[in-house]
């Protein structure tokens, strides 16, 4: 065996790819709030339609998003995998666990809450990225130049309230799953200091609570410009 | 005090085993834990029955052999070991359930006790330096800084009792490893290993079939000599540095 | 039979070296025929077992624990001697020696105790080595403290875990050899016999303690490091393990059983707190570097204490009698363990014990608080206090700590000559387990000292010199011998399991330690101990036909494992009666109270008992015969202990 499958098939080696990838999702999740804030510039959607269409055109930036396409499906499929290892290694559970007294809810569990992530993308991903890419969209003229009314689409979405509420509440679980996540990262990549660490940990937990609800924010403020 | 017990008996490691109920009185607050077991073992010899099986040898808490899952909690509910629980941590008229460790790696033998055979499996695949006896430099040869001293000694309290594995959600044994990684990693004596050590360790750890970390710290918490997490990152470190740099694969 | 100690000749500071150079060697191409059965992985049985294996010898190394890091060495606390001077405070090879004899109380060979006190130093490198994480000064040198009695800081320590570190070093020493394959390990097996074949030691028989299965292992030499028998005394600060078994199936196959009177009752232990009590904790020694003992003058104070009815802070210090200070200016709280002991059960013997059983004496750390700070408190004793509070409930750093006397180690053991050989060919004992180093008394940090000693630096050369001179023989575990100490073994199991009588086995255990503790405990009279005999006697008859061992012999059955120990513990209380009654002086652990001088001192009698008494088993029932070894000295001069 290589050295590389060697390290990266240990269950330290998996981790670490669950920790690379997850940093990495991290950062896309902030490049990503960027741009969808533009959504509620008062501008009816000029800059976002034109960020959008930057960011399909763009050759860069469609190297990064393949690369987050894969690194969402490897992050999900070692999730898998090593929930799965885990679950082996303990064939038989207890009766009585009291294991509130140990550890946070969130960090017991990563696997459903990242379930859960994982199927608000398939949503997410088959009513914006598909309907974008392969639907029909209409266009808008900006300066002369015509652009793919994306707004229009997400507006139109974001009128439904049973969207609006699916998309709060998967925010609501990917603050959980980064409330641990986030400063579990650091310590799985081996940083860990007595004076970073609290930082680290303060910091995730403000990231936790401030990036999802932001992205949380944006459907429930055009829901309400919207009716 | 009086007390209603369940425990978990299990004649075998192949029998399928269950709870059994036991009515306890006259309990006092200042036995401990263990010594209320023998109470109830002394009780059940003198009707006839099959004493309750546990492990356990020094009753001072640094053995590492006494274990039992109690009342949802490794080493019950306070941070010290079976043996040094003291039933004033229990009230009158209360329920404890006692069962064992649970992990595919520590399989049972008999009732409470449970093998723990792979732990010194992963000791003898690298926890510890490669020196024989005799032929060794002055102790006073390589002054040590007293921090680090006193940091590898803090890893090195770990007393193999394996109740960070039973805490942990994914039963891994990741605190019980990296503390020995640690102690010798930051020793000068033990820097000289300190890379195919944790290749190694890490290597034997995977094959007893523990689980993976997700460092959600219930081993630190439960653990009854408090070994930090930190020592987790330090392996963590250690390992990846030797995949990147240990010359055979 | 004569007793031959095989002492080297030559000047006492010489005699290791040349012994070394004169004893025969193995060919290193030999070495790997051999076989080396190690009983025990405490500090004396992995060591011995990981230095011989990396040698090149085969080791098969048992234990009964389910892990060899569990042996009882783990729970010494307070640090390991050695001769070292990194204090520059005086100490010297000679200076050890010296202690240790007079600590001793001049009930040891002199040729041992020097060789231990020169191998001391090597054992401090070889732990650094190994990464055992002493203690340490800013500077990043090795730290040391004075201990129990001694008058230099020679005592190397790691928190109040040295026993532990210590052994992990030992024991990841060992698990280096299993990976190299040149041990094998049998965890959960307990000895139950050794098997002589033309009156040498050729293997032995065990219980796998899971399976039940009874089992031979063959061996061109037994190395005995089972430890001490402290728990013949039911309380005791041993581990509940802690048994006599092999060293007792061994002296009835022909080993002579050394000084089994000399027990040491450690000062400072949690008092006992009601019948429940399985187990006494220790509290290390080293507390009494910074506490002072004391109890209040008057017994009415002390009723008061007693029914709670004042704290001890209420009582002022011209009230407080701080016995050891005022009887032994010089040393004070740091006089050897058996005054300690002996002064706190005088004191309660008076009616003056501070807690409701009337046993206990306090242990007060309110001026060293106040001299030095709680936080420097805390630095040293922390993790002791802790443990107090754990078990007591009660906090030391506001309240004084309860302390009483308990038994702690056992000076008495297997006879071993110079190199560790008991009188049987091939059959060693080390560590605790044989009698050599500590005479009637042990220093405190000794122990530790000396089973690393005769593990990592005595038996690697003088088990050579048998080998060499015993070309190695491979023995069938078929042979006949084996097979009948294998049906021994399974007869005495099955007869345990018949008895079926109406009594558990704690129950004798815990009327044997009452009796031990009565009348062969901190002091001894001829009635009392002459009564004792009688009653052990009767117990005896009693276990045999009234104990009740539930279960089978082919299981895991704790009350069996038990069983076993406390019919070895039976017998050998006999003895320990028999050895006391003899020894008609009084001496280091071993106190009659018809010899003492006029100050309440121990009195020895150097003109009639300046020899170790070495028992031989004679037969079920019969007397056991005393042989003796005389103990020259011829490098101190006898003196009459004083701490004054
Ligand atoms: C609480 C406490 C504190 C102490 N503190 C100090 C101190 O500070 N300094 C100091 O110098 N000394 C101290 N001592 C004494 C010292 O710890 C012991 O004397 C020493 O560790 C004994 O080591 P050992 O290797 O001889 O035996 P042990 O460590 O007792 O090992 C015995 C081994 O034999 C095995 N065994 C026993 N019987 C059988 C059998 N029948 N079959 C198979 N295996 C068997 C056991 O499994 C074990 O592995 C202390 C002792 C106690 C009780
Ligand atoms: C935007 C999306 C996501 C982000 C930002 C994210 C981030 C993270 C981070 C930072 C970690 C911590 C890694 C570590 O402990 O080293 C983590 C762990 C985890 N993630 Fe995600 N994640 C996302 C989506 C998902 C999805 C889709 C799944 C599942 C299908 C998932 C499942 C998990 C699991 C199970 C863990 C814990 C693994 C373990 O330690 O056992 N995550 N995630
Ligand atoms: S790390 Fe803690 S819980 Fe785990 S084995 Fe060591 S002492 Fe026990
Ligand atoms: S019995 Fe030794 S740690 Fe509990």
């Amino acid at each position: 065996m290589s050295w590389v499958s060697k390290t990266l098939n240990s269950t330290l080696g998996k981790k670490l790819l669950m920790a690379l990838t997850g940093l990495f999702l991290i950062l896309f999740l902030v490049v990503h709030l960027a741009g969808n804030l533009q959504l509620i510039f008062p501008d009816e959607g000029k800059s976002f339609n034109i960020y959008a269409e930057t960011m399909a055109t763009n050759p860069l930036i469609r190297v990064v998003s393949i690369l987050n396409f894969g690194f969402i499906l490897l992050h999900a499929v070692y999730a898998v995998i090593l929930t799965r290892h885990n679950k082996k290694s303990r064939p038989i559970g207890y009766a009585v666990s009291k294991a509130s007294e140990n550890s946070t809810w969130s960090s017991r569990s990563m696997g459903i809450l990242g379930t859960l992530i994982f199927i608000f993308l398939l949503v997410h991903l088959r009513g914006f990225w598909y309907e974008l890419k392969f639907g029909e969209v209409p266009m808008v003229t900006y300066d002369g130049v015509s652009y793919k009314d994306s707004f229009a689409i997400v507006s139109a979405a974001y009128q439904n309230i049973l969207y609006v509420i699916f998309y709060v509440v998967s925010m609501g679980v990917l603050a959980f799953h980064l409330s641990h996540g986030f400063a579990s990262a650091f310590q799985t990549l081996g940083i860990n200091h007595t004076k970073y660490t609290p930082f680290i940990k303060k910091l995730g937990l403000a990231f936790a609570i401030i990036v999802p609800a932001l992205f949380a924010l944006i459907p429930i403020v055009m829901f309400i410009q919207g009716s | 005090m009086n007390l209603t017990l369940k425990v978990w008996r299990q004649q075998n490691p192949s029998d399928k085993g269950g709870f059994k109920e036991y009515k306890l009185s006259g309990i006092s607050a200042d036995m401990s834990f263990l010594e209320m077991l023998d109470v109830l073992n002394e009780d059940l010899s003198e009707k006839g029955e099959d004493p309750v099986h546990f492990d356990h040898d020094c009753r001072e808490g640094i053995c590492g052999m006494c274990s039992l899952y109690i009342n949802g909690q490794p080493h019950g509910p306070t941070q010290t070991t079976t043996c040094q629980l003291h039933m004033r941590s229990f009230k009158d008229g209360d329920t404890i359930t006692i069962e064992p460790w649970r992990a595919n790696a520590f399989p049972i033998v008999k009732d409470l006790v449970v093998d723990r055979g792979s732990f010194d499996r992963i000791i003898q695949s690298g926890g510890y330096v490669s020196v024989n006896t005799g032929g060794v430099p002055d102790a006073n040869e390589i002054p040590i800084p007293k921090i680090i001293a006193d940091e590898a000694f803090d890893s090195a309290t770990c007393i193999g009792c394996g109740a960070c594995v039973a805490a942990c959600k994914n039963a891994s044994a990741m605190l019980f490893v990296s503390a020995k990684v640690s102690q010798l990693a930051l020793l000068p004596q033990g820097k000289v290993e300190k890379r195919e050590r944790a290749e190694k360790m890490v290597a034997q750890m995977d094959e007893e079939g523990f689980g993976a970390c997700t460092n959600t710290g219930a081993c630190s918490a439960e653990c009854p000599k408090e070994i930090d997490l930190s020592n987790i990152a330090r392996m963590n470190r250690e390992y990846f540095a030797a995949s990147l740099s240990t010359e055979k694969s | 039979m004569k007793l031959d100690s095989k002492i080297p000749n030559g000047p006492l500071a010489e005699k290791w070296t040349n012994h070394k150079f004169n004893v025969k060697l193995v060919n290193p191409a030999n070495k790997r025929k051999y076989n080396i059965i190690v009983v025990g992985t405490g500090l004396a049985g992995a060591s011995a077992a990981a230095s011989l294996a990396e040698l090149g010898y085969n080791v098969q190394a048992f234990c009964f624990q389910d892990s060899p890091r569990r042996a009882h060495s783990i729970a010494a606390q307070g640090g390991i001697n050695a001769a070292k001077n990194y204090q520059n405070d005086g100490d010297s090879v000679f200076r050890l020696f010296y202690d240790t004899i007079k600590g001793g109380d001049y009930r040891s060979r002199e040729a041992n105790v020097y060789r231990l006190a020169q191998v001391s130093v090597n054992i401090i490198d070889q732990c650094v080595a190994q990464g055992v994480p002493f203690a340490r000064e800013y500077g990043g040198l090795l730290a040391n403290r004075s201990f129990g009695g001694a008058q230099v800081s020679r005592t190397f320590y790691a928190r109040g875990q040295t026993g532990q570190q210590l052994l992990l070093g030992a024991y990841s020493a060992l698990s280096r050899q299993v990976a190299n394959g040149k041990v094998k390990l049998y965890p959960r097996t307990e000895m139950m016999d050794v098997v002589t074949i033309d009156g040498k030691a050729k293997g032995i028989v065990t219980r796998n303690l899971i399976t039940g299965a009874v089992e031979s292992h063959s061996g061109d030499a037994v190395l005995l490091c089972t430890g001490g028998y402290g728990n013949v005394f039911f309380l005791s600060t041993n581990a509940m393990g802690s048994n006599v078994t092999a060293a007792w199936r061994a002296h009835k196959k022909g080993a002579y059983f050394s000084n089994p009177c000399y027990t040491q009752i450690h000062p400072t232990c949690i008092p006992v707190s009601g019948d429940h009590q399985s187990k006494l904790t220790l509290m290390s020694e080293s507390l009494r570097n910074d506490g002072r003992v004391w109890v209040p003058k008057t017994v009415e104070m002390a009723e008061k204490l007693r029914k709670k009815e004042i704290a001890p802070k209420d009582i002022k210090d011209e009230d407080r009698d701080y016995y050891l200070e005022t009887k032994y200016p010089s040393f004070g709280n740091l006089v050897p363990r058996d005054v300690a002991s002996r002064n706190a059960k005088y004191v309660c013997d008076d009616g003056r014990g501070v807690n409701e059983t009337g046993e206990a004496v306090f242990l007060d750390f309110r001026d060293a608080i106040l001299r030095d700070g709680e936080d420097a408190v805390r630095g040293k004793y922390g993790n002791l206090f802790d443990m107090y509070e754990k078990i007591t409930g009660e906090n030391p750093y506001k309240t004084p700590m309860k302390i009483y006397p308990a038994v702690h180690y056992t000076m008495g053991g297997l006879w071993v000559d110079y190199n560790l050989m008991t009188n049987v060919s091939g059959l060693y004992a080390l560590g605790e387990a044989n009698f050599s180093d500590h005479g009637a008394n042990r220093l405190g940090a000794s122990a530790l000292m000396q089973g690393l000693a005769d593990g990592y630096f005595v038996i690697p050369y003088t088990i050579g010199d048998y080998l060499a001179k015993h070309p190695n023989e491979k023995i069938s575990v078929d042979h006949p011998e084996f097979k009948k100490c294998e049906e021994e073994v399974k007869a005495k199991i099955q007869n345990l399991l018949s008895i079926n009588g109406s009594k558990t086995v704690d129950h004798f255990h815990k009327k044997l330690g009452k009796i031990m503790w009565n009348y062969c405990g901190m002091a001894r009279n001829a009635a009392g101990l002459t009564k004792a005999k009688e009653m052990i006697k009767e117990l005896k008859k009693e276990f045999w036909a009234d104990v009740k061992v539930l279960g089978t012999g082919e299981e895991l059955n704790l009350s069996l494992e038990k069983a076993h120990r406390v019919a070895d513990f039976l017998e050998l209380g006999e003895l320990m009666v028999v050895d006391a009654l003899h020894r008609e002086e009084s001496c280091g652990g071993h106190f009659r109270e018809e010899h003492q001088t006029p100050e309440g001192e121990a009195l020895r009698d150097d003109e009639k008992f300046a020899y170790v008494a070495a028992w031989e088993y004679a037969g079920d029932g019969k007397e056991e015969i005393l042989n003796k070894e005389d103990l020259v000295f011829e490098n101190v001069k006898l003196t009459q202990r004083s701490y004054k």
